[in-house]
């Protein structure tokens, strides 16, 4: 009990090391301004966070499963137009799960193409966030996408409305997490991405239909690109061609944040939705602190980087690299 | 022996054909479809063609030696906005403009050195860190895109000078400053790439690492070189575009890098390292501007190039694994 021994400190650092920073970066935050761990404020911040949460949670199955996926952002984009376009073309009723239909249909393809295909995730995606970008635009003719009858809808409910005081994105990203946590956590389905993501040679010999799984983990990931662009027309009810421009390296970042390995096989939800939070509470910590809004991306960059650095050197036992 | 020559052949041909194809389509299409009575193959629009495809271009060629490498420079468009801000803004220094002309090579000094020093903050911490290069771009992708804005804000830098206008706009031999740019950078890259030994180590580092290490190649030293490299590339492309358009938004530059890898994958190089050509990129980079012209040529969105060149992409992808599969079905019989 007294003998902690330095190695197992150092273990545990490196596995839970993201919590420990959370907990110490909310500490130094609620010393230096009071007012950041007020709770309007912390709801305000989750709030604002669930969006990108939503999206990262299903970038994390792709990532577990030992790919990449770079189309989130213009996907979301892609829903959040069609979602409103349709709303006024036969009703939010049908205009919701039509969407979903569609945006599913491309996280279809591109599993096709990198789980059946076997083609490189990073380039497939790459090339699906610009021709997504293409689509999107040649839908709406460039133009921006508005609800006519702002007043008269029940659509805003999701991402404006809320139940007993919690606002709903919250409920639904932290709901979402719950579920797609289970699934990660206690399923078959969950253990096959890890395994396929861990060893992929090793997974197909055990009889997993790696092919499978891989097209699965991007149907999920396109699924919650759809809940995003749900809540962001809803929150917004009107938007830009390129409204989820850039958000694929946010989500990214959260994921890798998170500690996922983007070798694959490791990460979990929980971890996920810490990265997420990290994210937002930093933005909102330095703005809360009188910096510069632009300040968070390059505070955001060194955290990432020590992220990754310090769960490396853990590994391999020694701070700096061994390349010559 | 000769079938291996013949595959290497049809890659290195692949991206020229897919070229004359372009050409060839457009200018038919164009007879039909075209809104206007140009022709495509008219020589001035083929010439304005290189000089609008130098910017990507010179990055792009750049990329091709680090991923060469098998690493990935993700933080070109973030490095292209951070210089062209320096190039504008230095120009309107109070003691900048009391040295009249001089102002110019200085102001490009700068830009250039900012271009280096961030491409090796990137190269020293894949180096020392061993965090992989994609994740350290990424994160500096964020972070030089946090410094461009945190200089000047939202608002956009401007700074006009004539004479670097009149020089951007010179045209030597029918070509324009920026084509030579492109030229000359392709030509010396080439020259390095095949003919010196860093040339040579950068294919070896790409194809297997381990192999490199123990044959005594110095791997960290070299990354940094090449991230160094492409950073003062990225600020060389921003330096010949700016020099001419006189103004950036701190927005500019973004989304580069994936038209830069775009344009390296269509040349042909892989992803995992050690194969590629400077030759090819340059390929690349034509074939995409001529897409982008062509469309527009015939008339249709320019929204719909994002479109096509996604999916060309992923068929480039698709049909470069069905040949290498084929190379090695050949090798195994």
């Amino acid at each position: 009990m007294a003998e902690i021994s330095k190695a197992g400190l150092s273990g545990f650092l490196a596995r839970q090391g993201i919590i420990v920073a959370f907990a110490v970066f909310m500490i130094v935050f609620a010393i230096a301004n009071p007012r950041f761990i007020d709770i309007d404020n912390i709801s305000g911040v989750i709030r604002s966070s669930a969006i990108l949460g939503v999206m990262a949670l299903g970038v994390t199955f792709v990532v577990i499963g030992g790919n990449l996926d770079l189309s989130v952002g213009s996907m979301m984009s892609f829903s959040t137009i069609v979602v409103l376009d349709l709303h006024d073309k036969i009703g939010p009723a049908l205009a919701i799960p039509a969407m979903f239909g569609m945006t599913l249909c491309l996280g279809a393809f591109i599993g096709f193409l990198v789980g059946y295909l076997k083609l490189n995730s990073l380039i497939v995606t790459l090339g699906m966030l610009s021709a997504i970008h293409g689509l999107t635009l040649t839908y709406s003719g460039g133009q921006n996408m508005d609800i006519a009858d702002k007043r008269g809808t029940w659509f805003n409910v999701f991402g404006q409305g809320d139940i007993i005081g919690i606002p709903i994105p919250i409920l639904m990203f932290a709901l979402l997490a719950a579920g797609l946590g289970v699934v990660l956590s206690r399923t078959a389905f969950g253990r096959k991405v890890y395994a396929v993501g861990g060893n992929g040679t090793a997974a197909v010999f055990s009889g997993i239909p790696r092919a499978r799984i891989v097209f699965l983990t991007y149907l999920m990931s396109s699924f919650c690109v759809a809940m995003a662009g749900l809540m962001q027309a809803s929150r917004s009810l009107g938007s830009q061609n390129t409204v989820g421009q850039g958000l694929e390296l946010e989500v990214l970042a959260a994921v890798i944040l998170g500690g996922a390995s983007l070798l694959g096989g490791s990460g979990t939800i929980f971890k996920t939705v810490i990265g997420v939070l990290i994210l937002g509470f930093i933005q909102n910590g330095l703005l809360l602190m009188g910096l510069a809004f632009y300040a968070q991306y390059v505070v955001t960059w060194v955290i990432i980087i020590l992220a990754v650095w310090l769960d490396i050197a853990a590994k391999r036992g020694r701070l700096l690299s061994p390349i010559a | 022996m000769s079938n291996i020559n013949r595959t290497d052949l049809i890659k290195q041909g692949a991206i020229w054909a897919f070229i004359a194809v372009e050409l060839a389509f457009f200018s038919i299409a164009g007879k039909f479809l075209s809104v206007t009575d140009a022709t495509f193959m008219d020589p001035e629009n083929m010439l304005l063609l290189l000089k609008q495809s130098a910017p990507i271009g010179i990055i792009a060629l750049g990329m091709t030696i680090v991923m060469i490498n098998g690493n990935i420079d993700l933080s070109v468009g973030a490095i292209f906005a951070m210089s062209a801000v320096i190039l504008l803004d230095s120009m309107g220094w109070a003691w900048m403009q009391s040295l009249g002309v001089w102002s110019i090579p200085i102001s490009w000094g700068l830009a250039l050195l900012t271009g280096v020093v961030l491409g090796a903050i990137n190269g020293l911490i894949v180096w020392k860190t061993g965090v992989d290069a994609f994740i350290v771009t990424l994160g500096s992708m964020l972070g030089y895109r946090g410094l461009v804005f945190m200089y000047n804000g939202e608002q956009p830098t401007s700074h006009l000078n004539w004479t670097l206008v009149d020089f951007a706009e010179a045209r030597f031999l029918g070509l324009h400053t920026a084509t030579w740019f492109l030229l000359v950078v392709a030509l010396i890259l080439w020259l390095v790439m095949t003919r010196t030994v860093h040339g040579r180590n950068a294919y070896a580092i790409g194809n297997n690492r381990e192999a490199a290490v123990n044959a005594g190649i110095r791997v960290g030293p070299h990354f940094l070189w090449n991230f160094m490299l492409i950073g003062f590339l990225s600020a060389l492309s921003a330096v010949v575009f700016y020099s001419e358009s006189g103004s950036v938004n701190p927005n500019d530059g973004m989304l580069y890098e994936l038209w830069a890898i775009t344009a390296v994958v269509l040349g042909g190089t892989k992803l995992t390292g050690g194969y590629g050509s400077i030759i090819s990129t340059l390929g690349g980079v034509i074939a995409i501007q001529l897409l982008r012209k062509g469309l527009g040529h015939i008339g249709s969105d320019t929204e719909t190039v994002n479109l096509v060149i996604g999916l060309i992409l992923i068929a480039v992808l698709f049909l470069d694994r069905q040949l290498n599969r084929k190379g090695k079905e050949e090798l195994r019989v």
